[in-house]
């Protein structure tokens, strides 16, 4: 077996173990679980929880050039535990991957790393704010202060990021639940990101200008076994208003959404409020995705029509999955991210 | 008519004089013929001729009807196993087969094999006990005898015979001969027979003389 | 009627056995003589290639400090600065060299595959680790905790775990031997000057000079290759030729009883089809076992070029087993076709008698054929260009000289039954005579077999003592260093200068000579060059000239790729140009190259200075000088070469080469010599009817099967004697146009008489033992059966 295959294994056991997507709805055995009622702390909870066994921070940008392009950036540093401790050099359990993706209305780039903890090779500090891997790094003197950069063989980007609005708390105080067996995860938000900086594309450099939103989320086991994937959408209407929403596939689907006011408080929405359809399949790297949704949400009146920039954003990393921009119309209009995992079986 | 033979001529490469010239014959159904002549005079090359063995370079040799000299090799071949029967010379049985599966092979070849004939013609030629032997296991009279009752469990309307007996003793030669005309007979077929021997022609129907040829 | 023809057919077999035997056997020694060379090449590159790709690092470019250890953060220096490299530690533990490598950063396609079932990264990363190695060195690992796992295909001596298990074992916290550079790097990076400007890049190749030794073990094995499958075609046409003719008669009845000619083809066609199938699986079958029994040579032989442990299975490769498969049924297909093309046109009343082969029956056409093949031989020889026509005129050589075999035996023995005086002697020759269409075949196979065998050996040889005569010439000083910088060669030098009796600097630049890419060398005048140094053309006092500045010398490829010859002149540089003085061969060396006195070099490249040096010493003190190097200088051991190993490393993989030349030789004799005895036992029941009528002559029949058994050792020694030019023709061949065209030199070819003799002993062995069986049968033989000829006789 091939080193490379080693690690794929250890990014996909799912394959070898098919419990759910990326192996995250492996028991999370000696690893801590998320509590309800524990209160997240700031800027502390911005680092790592070396504890849990799979943490990300994941940064999605919605852009536009000068003539009025629209691009889409993706930056994420993923932290996967072997052991729930932190570790010295070499031995550090903790293993690090960063993907990051620059999506046009044609193209997509993309980029993998992989890193081992304890070397100074990956990792994050919380005051001053820094998470890295190898060259790319989201860093500032404090969390809604950022400048995010990363690059591949074919693309780069330095992008300086200026929260204008709060943190947003998921689910009861960022106790997300995941399924109706109770699995669960810590998870908030920066959605509100204003973002300007450049691209840098085989075609030269790209001013750009647009919003991003952040997600952190950690857990040790935050599917069930029979959940397979996910379908996640993160919306920003024109109105100021935004929207998170998943739908977890499994033997029985699970929902949870969360309505973003403009001014930034925020209502978790119970299982079932959020409603995604899928409307179009469309085959990306001999996969069959879905790249256009209705969704609704009945209690805000919301039901648009939710299509991707570009179908093609697969992300032939590691671990593979759909990730890409996305625009809004019918009943509100804005633009978003989605991605859809588990749908390369 | 079983057989008509029209002006037939055939030569050889490297041979000055024809082979047979102008050849002309019937044969009815039931009819007996001997072909008689001296060697070299044509005899067995008439007989090919008669079986599709060989073909004219001109006239034309024609079977119930069919003439087969406008028949490519595979025509001739379904007329061999359909309608012609020839017992050669040489016994020409097949080596690896044994008396019995020789016998059957021509009939199932043709796709007309009837048991109970076969086993009918070789008691009746006497090879009831030889059938599980192998051709080199038997004498020159009953290889003989299994290669003309291959011929006829394949109940052919045209029976050519090449010097069938010419292998054989006299006393065996007798014998060979007698079954074979009363077989035939009892098929109603037709039979060609080549032979040199004027004891054996004149028991015959009809006498065909050859000479240089041509027929006197 | 499809089915009782088929069966008819297929009867043929059941009645005689002893022929589907022959026939099968024969396609399938052909096929498997043919597949187990297959297998030990396809074996042999595998392995080539894994053993450049192990942990060799072969064509992956890398970052060594000079002073030779990477301190940590620099390596996390770079990857904060956007290069893509992966850390390399090594170093001894005991006997084992344990490589530490990263699993997580290491390139993609770098290092050998390892740990096949159970692969667990959680406990290769942490915990008391894992350590990897093959079977046999797993025992020299000494305890550590960790869990030691099998890896076959890493080499001997040589285990692979984590970097961090690594530091930690090799007692060297935070440390690095070497980063390895990933081919795609980022769009934006920091320059290396700037990041971490102590560390220097080299681009390793895959190809170095002992490497290209293996390619002369490739060219043998390939000739091989070819060897055997035009004697493996023979032996197949035999099998097949002599199953239509053992059929004809029964053909020929079939065809009157009614069964028409297309469908009789059709299935005669799909019944071989069939039999080259099993044949084929018998084959590869074979030719598996062939290379199961001789791979552990092939191993040994990859282990000295190495110093790596191979895995000594096999494995079942697809393209030799396919092309096994693919020689069985395109023989039986070439050898059929022929036959069915004359079946079909043979005339229905044609005599059905076996008429032994068609082929060599028609004298006078083979004679042309072989006269036309052999014209194109030579056409070939003396102006085709490139390795494909090199091959082509091998093949027009062999196949020629084999069809004129049968001429040429009929010649000889028309000449001996001339001079024969006594009857039976006379009989003797024209009985001779009669049988030699029968024969041809098996006699063709057997004299490709033997020439194949004196031709590769031939070359082998030659190889061999012109590789040992360059080596001593090449590698005449004891110790070979290369140091990584200009300070550091200074520092060597004064180091080494009181322990040895000369240092020879190698000055070196590359320069385009000729418009062609050359290395331009500068030699010191030293006794070392005027003893060793051999010439493959040279003037006299050819030392003295250039010790005076007044000439330079070639390497081989230089004079054959630019036809520069003694006296042309060459221009070293714009304001330098020399005749050339002499002309070296330089084996296994990819480019051209030209040597300077040491004085002219340096007036001509001053900026050039000596990196590497050669030193002469008492091979005594070899070892404690490297020792020294390594310890107090921080020389890598990589950059120090022993000149007694390598030449040690080198002739071991000519023993080896020699080992499984030697066990080929004997395999294809063998088969040829079965061949034989197939013909032979086939013939014996054909020739009933010309030796009935001897021995009722008054001939006994021991006597009659000692002639017999003479008769096959008089065939085989004439086959032989003409075997011997054929297979000095492929030895030219192979060593003045094959080994050109693929490596750019000529190799001088040698004789060695001594081999032949054996050679042609083994085959006049081989022969004696096929002749055995018949004649002992025919001794035995029941007059009853002898009788039986006059008694069928019509």
């Amino acid at each position: 077996m091939n080193v490379r295959v080693l690690c794929l294994l250890l990014w996909m056991p799912w394959q070898a173990m098919a419990q759910g997507f990326a192996g995250l709805g492996m028991t999370a055995g000696d690893f801590d679980q998320p509590q309800l009622g524990n209160m997240l702390t700031f800027p502390a909870d911005h680092g790592a929880h070396p504890s849990y066994r799979i943490e990300w921070w994941y940064l999605t940008a919605n852009l536009t050039g000068p003539d009025g392009t629209a691009y889409g950036v993706q930056w994420t540093l993923f932290r996967s535990a072997l052991a729930p401790v932190e570790g010295q050099g070499w031995q550090s359990p903790q293993l690090w991957m960063g993907h990051a993706a620059v999506t046009t209305p044609d193209a997509h780039f993309i980029a993998e790393r992989l890193a081992r903890g304890g070397i100074g090779q990956a990792g994050v500090t919380v005051a001053p704010f820094a998470a890295w891997i190898d060259d790319w790094a989201l860093q500032g003197p404090d969390f809604s202060t950022l400048r995010m950069t990363a690059s591949g063989v074919n693309f780069a980007y330095d992008l300086g990021l200026r929260a204008n609005g709060p943190l947003v708390l998921h689910g009861q105080g960022g106790y997300s639940v995941k399924s109706g067996a109770g699995q669960a995860s810590y998870y908030y938000s920066q959605p509100f990101f204003d973002v300007a900086g450049t691209l840098t594309l085989p075609s030269g450099q790209v001013a750009v200008t647009g919003q991003a939103w952040l997600d952190h989320e950690w857990s040790s086991q935050p599917l069930a076994q029979d959940q397979t994937g996910w379908d996640w959408f993160s919306l920003s209407f024109e109105t100021g208003e935004k929207m998170m929403g998943f739908v977890l596939r499994g033997d029985q689907d699970y929902t949870a959404a969360t309505w973003i006011n403009a001014d930034g408080t925020a209502e978790a929405m119970p299982d079932g409020a959020f409603v995604a359809q899928s409307l179009d399949r469309h085959s990306v790297a001999s996969h069959e995705v879905p790249t256009k949704w209705r969704v609704q949400l009945p209690m805000r009146g919301l039901d648009v029509i939710v299509s991707a920039l570009n179908p093609d954003t697969w992300m032939a990393t590691s671990v593979p999955y759909w990730e890409g921009p996305v625009t809004i119309s019918c009943s509100h209009r804005g633009v978003g991210y989605l991605e859809m995992t588990g749908y390369d079986q | 008519m079983l057989l008509k033979l029209e002006h037939v001529c055939k030569s050889y490469p490297k041979t000055e004089t024809a082979v047979l010239w102008d050849v002309s014959l019937c044969v009815q159904s039931g009819e007996m013929v001997a072909l008689t002549g001296e060697s070299g005079s044509g005899k067995s090359t008439l007989l090919h001729l008669m079986g599709g063995l060989d073909t004219a370079d001109s006239g034309s040799v024609e079977v119930q009807g069919t003439d087969m000299t406008r028949l490519n090799d595979g025509g001739r071949a379904a007329l061999r196993r359909g309608v012609v029967g020839v017992i050669f010379q040489q016994f020409n049985l097949i080596p690896s087969l044994t008396a019995g599966a020789n016998i059957d092979f021509q009939a199932r070849l043709a796709g007309r094999f009837d048991p109970d004939l076969a086993r009918t013609l070789a008691d009746r030629l006497g090879l009831q006990d030889h059938l599980q032997k192998y051709p080199e296991q038997l004498s020159g009279g009953q290889q003989q005898r299994v290669a003309i009752a291959r011929t006829l469990a394949a109940r052919p309307q045209l029976v050519l015979a090449d010097e069938p007996t010419g292998n054989l003793d006299e006393a065996s030669a007798d014998t060979v001969f007698a079954l074979l005309c009363e077989l035939v007979a009892d098929f109603g077929a037709g039979l060609v027979l080549v032979t040199h021997s004027e004891r054996l022609a004149s028991r015959l129907t009809r006498r065909l003389n050859l000479r240089a040829g041509q027929l006197t | 009627m499809t089915w009782v023809i088929l069966s008819a057919l297929l009867r043929h077999w059941w009645r005689n056995p002893l022929q589907l035997f022959t026939l099968l056997a024969g396609l399938g020694l052909g096929t498997g003589l043919w597949t187990g060379v297959q297998a030990i090449n396809a074996e042999a590159r595998a392995s080539y290639d894994a053993g450049a790709a192990s942990l060799d690092q072969g064509g992956i470019a890398q970052l060594t400090a000079q002073n030779g250890v990477i301190d940590q953060s620099t390596y996390i220096a770079l990857r904060r600065a956007g290069w893509i490299v992966s850390p390399i530690i090594e170093g001894k533990l005991g006997d084992v060299t344990l490589i530490g490598i990263d699993p997580l950063t290491a390139p993609r396609g770098f290092g050998a595959s390892f740990g096949q079932d159970g692969a667990d990264l959680a406990a290769f990363l942490t915990g008391a680790g894992q350590i990897f190695a093959a079977q046999e060195t797993l025992p020299l690992l000494p305890e550590t905790g960790a869990a030691r796992l099998i890896a076959n295909d890493i080499a001997a001596y040589t285990a692979v775990t984590d970097i961090g298990l690594a530091q930690q074992l090799l007692d060297r916290r935070d440390q690095i031997d070497r980063l390895l550079v990933a081919a795609d790097q980022p769009l934006t990076q920091r320059p290396l000057q700037v990041v971490a400007p102590h560390l220097t890049m080299t681009q390793t190749t895959a190809s170095n000079d002992v490497g290209r030794l293996t390619d002369s073990f490739h060219l043998n094995l390939t000739a091989f290759g070819l060897l055997s499958f035009v004697v493996g075609l023979f032996i197949v046409q035999g099998a097949i030729g002599l199953a239509f003719e053992q059929r004809r008669q029964m053909v020929r009845t079939l065809r009157a009883l009614g069964a028409p000619m297309r469908r009789l083809i059709i299935l005669i066609a799909i019944e071989l089809s069939l039999l080259g199938l099993v044949a084929g699986a018998i084959g590869v079958a074979i030719g598996y076992f062939i290379a199961a029994a001789l791979i552990g040579d092939v191993a040994a032989t990859l282990r000295g070029l190495y110093g790596a442990e191979v895995s000594g299975t096999m494995t079942l490769r697809p393209s030799w087993l396919f092309s096994g498969m693919a020689m069985a049924l395109g023989g039986t297909a070439m050898a059929a076709g022929g036959a069915l093309w004359s079946l079909a046109r043979m005339p229905l009343l044609a005599s059905g008698q076996p008429r032994a082969w068609v082929i060599a029956r028609n004298r006078k056409g083979l004679f042309f054929m072989s006269a036309g093949l052999l014209a194109l031989s030579g056409a070939l020889a003396i102006w085709g260009q490139g390795l494909i026509l090199g091959f082509l005129m091998l093949g027009a050589l062999l196949i020629g000289a084999a069809l004129g075999l049968p001429p040429l035996l009929a010649a000889a023995l028309q000449l001996g039954a001339r001079f024969a005086r006594r009857p039976l002697v006379q009989w003797f020759w024209a009985d001779s005579y009669q049988q030699l269409p029968g024969l041809s075949l098996a006699l063709m196979a057997l004299m490709l077999a033997m020439s194949a065998n004196v031709g590769v050996s031939t070359m082998v040889s030659s190889f061999r003592l012109t590789f040992t005569g360059f080596l001593d010439q090449r590698l005449a000083s004891e110790l070979y260093i290369s140091a990584s910088d200009d300070a550091q060669a200074q520092a060597i030098m004064d180091t080494v200068a009181d322990r040895v009796r000369v240092i020879l600097p190698i000055l070196s630049t590359d320069q385009t000579i000729a418009d062609l890419p050359a290395t331009v060398y500068g030699a010191r005048d030293d006794a070392t060059y005027r003893d060793n140094w051999q010439f493959l053309q040279s003037v006299d006092g050819v030392w003295d000239i250039l010790a005076r500045g007044q000439g330079v010398l070639i390497n081989e490829q230089l004079f054959r790729r630019a036809g520069l010859d003694l006296g042309s002149m060459v221009t070293v540089t714009s304001d330098l140009t020399l005749p050339v003085l002499g002309i070296y061969g330089d084996y296994g060396n990819p480019v051209g190259q030209v040597i300077l006195t040491q004085s002219l070099f340096q007036r001509q490249f001053p900026t050039v200075t000596a990196l590497r040096f050669g030193l002469r010493l008492d091979a005594s003190q070899v070892a404690p000088l490297r020792a020294m190097l390594r310890d107090d200088l921080g020389v890598a051991e990589t950059a120090m070469i022993d000149q007694a190993a390598i030449k040690s490393l080198s002739l071991s993989v000519f023993e080896r080469t020699f080992a499984v030349t030697s066990a080929l030789n004997i395999l294809t004799l063998t088969v040829a010599g079965f061949a034989m005895l197939m013909s032979l036992l086939t013939l014996a029941a054909m020739r009933l009817p010309q030796l009935a009528p001897v021995w009722a002559l008054g001939l006994t029949r021991r006597r009659l099967a000692v002639l017999e058994l003479v008769r096959a050792l008089v065939l085989a020694a004439l086959t032989g004697a003409l075997a011997l030019p054929l297979g000095l023709a492929l030895a030219w061949a192979l060593l003045a146009v094959v080994n050109v065209e693929a490596f750019g030199w000529r190799l001088p070819m040698y004789l060695f008489p001594i081999d032949y003799l054996r050679l042609g002993g083994l085959a006049l062995i081989a022969a004696g033992l096929a002749a055995l069986w018949p004649a002992w049968r025919l001794s035995k033989m029941p007059p009853v059966t002898l009788l039986g000829v006059f008694r069928n006789e019509r």
